[in-house]
């Protein structure tokens, strides 16, 4: 964290408030996001104990399961979620729009353009916490392999149709939330994270209760007394007044009120099991719906208030003003959104367990590419964010006091006005280093000449975006008073070298993949709980 | 027992008072070991209070529990993993004949008892020469002069004298890998087991305990073992360490006025909370997931203003401020020397972010477009570069 990070914490504990990092919102939000709020159960991997889903607050689809280590109930809660959230994301597949994209001829190796289709807009997941997008990764790996009887009619236990869809789906959503600055998948704690400061630790910002209690502090009470409150407040009951915003559960919600409830379930499905014929197994059936409403309704009551407080911080970011370039990188993750969408209906199999070693390299490097922009991007766009990159001497704001033509020495000479700045930050300059500035929303470069001995101001050279002719195109160059932000990063990232194709991996990366044999499907033995 | 210890031991009990001893465990010597310079945990640990019990008379009470699910899911997987005299465990080592290992009986009274049949039963495997599985043996360690009792899962013996611990965990092993914050808990947890073992190794011949552990989880989504070895070098030269480091009981039990007393049932909560604050405490986040008492010392020190409350590492861009008003002094420019370097970045800081907050709400509507943040009025432009420091903080 920054030191001006500190100082908004700091100033959080003192006010009792929380306090802005960001004067824009440097995520995009849809203006209709799906929810998906997870339960898991303890101490099980891929044993979802219940979910709240929907793009409505005021509706959402309630999934259950009452017995957990029931395979068919989980089988019956995961084609439930993959009816709410498949046609979901289907509903974004349909509308497209023109775009271009340059890919290498096979037969020339030339670039070409291409006409291909790109998704309007892209549906978007939200969940409560960063716990909760590895259990969308968790959900997608358990079912993505899984076989439907049309797959395979041998199959032991086949999935129902649309769950190994599901998978396909939550894991490129979970593959695509590791990189930085994308909104596909966002878990509600990083995004409040990245617009305000807290008077708590990192750490403690991730229990979301305590992270809004921090936010909506008002009327008498600090947001340190709101968030202890959230931690750690239980009912007369013992239950916890926040509970926690999953996919774990609070121990002694399980141990008091849910694993009592199950038991009541189990007892009177085998009381059912074991009725004969007529009055008697309908009292039984109308038993059973009374404990499978009971643990639905224990259930909805851990998830309900956390359904409620990701909602609340949609609507809190929705305050915020979207940057300038939160709308460049959605475009990407409209490109993501869309290729998935080509992969799945070509029939490529699922994504494999573990990557090849050129996919591997390509992930790194983009998101690595990602992080940069998405560190560039976030400073152009928010003051609040470029005073860090000031502070640390990777930008400054100048004012122009002078600008002198100048020419390049050659046969056609071409403009190099040199500029005399004043700043009040103390870039780390040295000679011949660029800096940048955006010019209609593009880069255009300057090379540091030199301090000015007598009074320390600054001399610059512009380089480029000045037009063809001799002299520059109108509006090009700063004129004096002019005020202008410098950054010592560059606005736009390029990729690294190219990556060799797959065939061609060396075998210090393990050598070529060869033929991508299918994936075979988890074994599912009946021993298996789970 | 020599005299001074013995002094230790009645002068432990005198501050617990009458209620039995709280055990320590590998899981809380990893925890203190995490954060060797706080006396409290040191003191209370050492004289074997309950601090979940110490901190609900506090009225902070905790919010540690284990969920029977998980508990249930762990009992049952650690089983099926020694089930038919830990056939299955060793397949994991890569032994084929199970048929030859022995399992001797580790039962005795008392956990000085158990401990010494613990000790007795690896001499006698070491000798042996065959394959050896001790299931939950217990092992002695003294921390900081008081004695603790571990239990690890399971310590195999090897035909050539070498011991490895085991460790049962049920979180999973998904294509090949772990979440590492629980892997990384599990290895320090299996260090301690491991510097334990080590006490009773120097005293058996021909006896290496290995350092690297066994640690047993279900694979995939499915109840079958997978077993990796897991290096654990570098966890035990740091709990070794920092418990060498741990500030010694002694000199603690010494520090504190007569008459104090941590007494659950004979003490009321007042009396209770001077005890407790006799006793200097080290606060940081990461407590919060370790220790009983946390919430009632970040009570503590939040009261005080101590910035550790944001994270240690936040001190270390602070220099010499501690807490929360004096360095929102300092970078006001109310207090604090200009010529401190730290000093000086804050008052840097303030101004920039003065600056970047003033001038976005007066182009709030601005920004959105241009992405041009220049026109944010800037009050600083008069400081020569180089002097930064004293002429921005107007």
């Amino acid at each position: 964290m920054s030191l001006i990070g500190t100082l908004a914490r700091l100033e959080a504990v003192e006010s009792g408030r929380a306090q802005p990092l960001a004067t824009v919102r440097h995520r995009h939000l849809s203006d209709r996001p799906l929810v998906l709020v997870p339960l898991t159960t303890a101490g099980e991997a891929g044993a979802p104990l219940g979910a709240l889903v929907g793009t409505d607050p005021a509706e959402p689809r309630l999934l259950v399961v009452a017995q957990p280590r029931d395979r068919d109930l989980r089988f019956a809660f995961l084609a439930d979620l993959a009816e709410a959230v498949v046609p979901y994301l289907d509903g974004y597949a349909g509308e497209v729009e023109a775009a271009e994209r340059s890919e290498t001829d096979p037969e020339t190796g030339k670039k070409v353009k291409v006409e291909v289709e790109l998704c309007a807009d892209a549906p978007q997941l939200i969940v409560p916490s960063r716990a909760g997008v590895e259990y969308v990764r968790l959900l997608g790996r358990s079912t993505r392999f899984r076989r439907t009887a049309e797959d395979d009619p041998d199959t032991p236990y086949p999935a129902p149709a649309r769950v190994p869809l599901l998978g396909r789906w939550l894991t490129h959503y979970g593959e695509r939330a590791r990189v930085p600055g994308s909104s596909l998948l966002l878990a509600a704690t990083d995004l409040l994270n990245r617009h305000w400061a807290t008077g708590q630790s990192s750490l403690e910002d991730q229990h979301l209760g305590a992270l809004l209690a921090w936010i909506e502090a008002g009327d008498g009470e600090s947001g340190a007394e709101a968030a202890l409150r959230a931690e750690l407040g239980r009912d007369a009951a013992g239950q916890l007044l926040c509970p926690p915003a999953g996919p774990a559960t609070d121990p002694t919600f399980d141990n008091r009120l849910l694993a009592p409830a199950i038991d009541r379930y189990d007892r009177a499905r085998q009381a059912l099991g074991a009725a004969e014929e007529g009055e008697l197994a309908d009292a039984r059936l109308g038993e059973l719906h009374r404990a499978e409403r009971e643990v639905r309704r224990l259930v909805a009551s851990q998830l309900k208030p956390t359904w409620d407080a990701v909602w609340r911080c949609l609507e809190l970011l929705r305050g915020l003003p979207a940057g300038s370039r939160v709308a460049d990188r959605w475009t990407r993750d409209r490109w993501s959104f869309t290729g998935h969408r080509d992969r799945v209906r070509s029939g490529e199999p699922p994504q494999p367990r573990r990557d090849d070693a050129v996919t591997s390299a390509q992930k790194l490097a983009a998101r690595e590419t990602a992080q940069a922009q998405l560190e560039a991007q976030e400073a152009l766009d928010d003051p609040l964010v470029l005073a860090a990159r000031r502070l640390a001497g990777e930008a400054f704001t100048a004012e122009v006091l002078d600008v002198v033509p100048a020419w390049t020495e050659s046969k056609r000479p071409s403009p190099r006005p040199l500029l005399t700045v004043r700043t009040g930050d103390v870039p780390q300059l040295g000679e011949g280093v660029k800096v940048y500035r955006s010019l209609d929303g593009r880069p255009q470069s300057a090379a540091f000449v030199g301090y000015e001995p007598e009074d320390g101001t600054l001399v610059l050279r512009l380089l480029d975006r000045m037009g063809r002719a001799k002299n520059p195109a109108e509006g090009t160059v700063p004129v004096k008073g002019d005020r202008i932000v410098w950054t010592l990063f560059e606005h736009d990232q390029r990729g690294g070298p190219k990556l060799p194709d797959p065939e061609d991996t060396p075998w210090t990366h393990g050598g070529p993949p060869g033929e991508p044999g299918a994936e075979r499907p988890d074994p599912v033995t009946p021993e298996d709980l789970l | 027992m020599p005299g001074p210890r013995r002094e230790l031991r009645q002068r432990l009990a005198e501050l617990r008072g009458p209620a039995v001893p709280h055990p320590l465990d590998a899981r809380a010597l990893a925890a203190l070991a995490a954060n060797p310079g706080c006396r409290r945990r040191a003191l209370l640990d050492g004289a074997g209070v309950d601090k979940g019990a110490l901190a609900s008379a506090l009225g902070s009470p905790s919010s540690y529990g284990q969920s029977q699910f998980a508990f249930a899911r762990g009992h049952a997987f650690e089983a099926r993993v020694k089930a038919d005299g830990g056939m299955e465990l060793m397949r994991l080592l890569g032994v084929d004949e199970p048929g030859g290992v022995r399992v001797p009986e580790l039962a005795a009274a008392g956990p000085q008892g158990r401990a010494a049949r613990t000790a007795l039963a690896l001499r006698e495997a070491t000798g042996a020469g065959t394959w050896t599985l001790l299931d939950h043996p217990l092992l002695a360690l003294e921390v900081a002069g008081s004695p603790a009792y571990l239990e690890p899962d399971a310590v195999v013996v090897h035909p050539d004298g070498r011991w490895t611990v085991v460790e049962i965990k049920s979180f999973p092993v998904l294509d090949g890998s772990a979440d590492p914050a629980k892997v990384g808990a599990a290895a320090r947890q299996a260090a301690v087991y491991v510097l334990a073992l080590e006490r009773v190794a120097a005293l058996t011949e021909g006896a290496e305990v290995a350092h690297s552990v066994l640690l047993v989880c279900p694979r995939d989504f499915t109840n079958q073992p997978a077993g990796s070895v897991v290096d654990v070098r570098k966890q035990l030269s740091v709990t070794r360490r920092q418990l060498a480091r741990l500030t010694r009981i002694e000199d603690i039990a010494a520090a504190l006025p007569e008459g104090l007393s941590f007494d659950l049932e004979g003490c009321s909560a007042e009396q209770l909370t001077e005890a407790v604050e006799a006793v200097p405490h080290a606060y940081a986040p990461e407590c919060l997931a370790a220790c009983e008492l946390a919430f009632h010392c970040r009570g503590r020190s939040r009261e005080a203003g101590a910035v550790e409350t944001l994270g240690r590492s936040v001190r270390g861009e602070l220099g010499g401020l501690t807490t929360v008003g004096a360095v929102l002094a300092a970078a006001r420019g109310e207090a604090g020397d200009p010529a401190d370097p730290a000093v000086a970045a804050l008052r840097r800081a303030q101004a920039l972010r003065r600056e970047a907050i003033t001038g976005a709400v007066a182009i709030t509507g601005a920004v959105a477009g241009a992405g041009e943040v220049a026109g944010a009025g800037a009050g600083a432009g008069a400081g020569a570069v180089g002097t930064e420091g004293a002429a921005v903080c107007r």
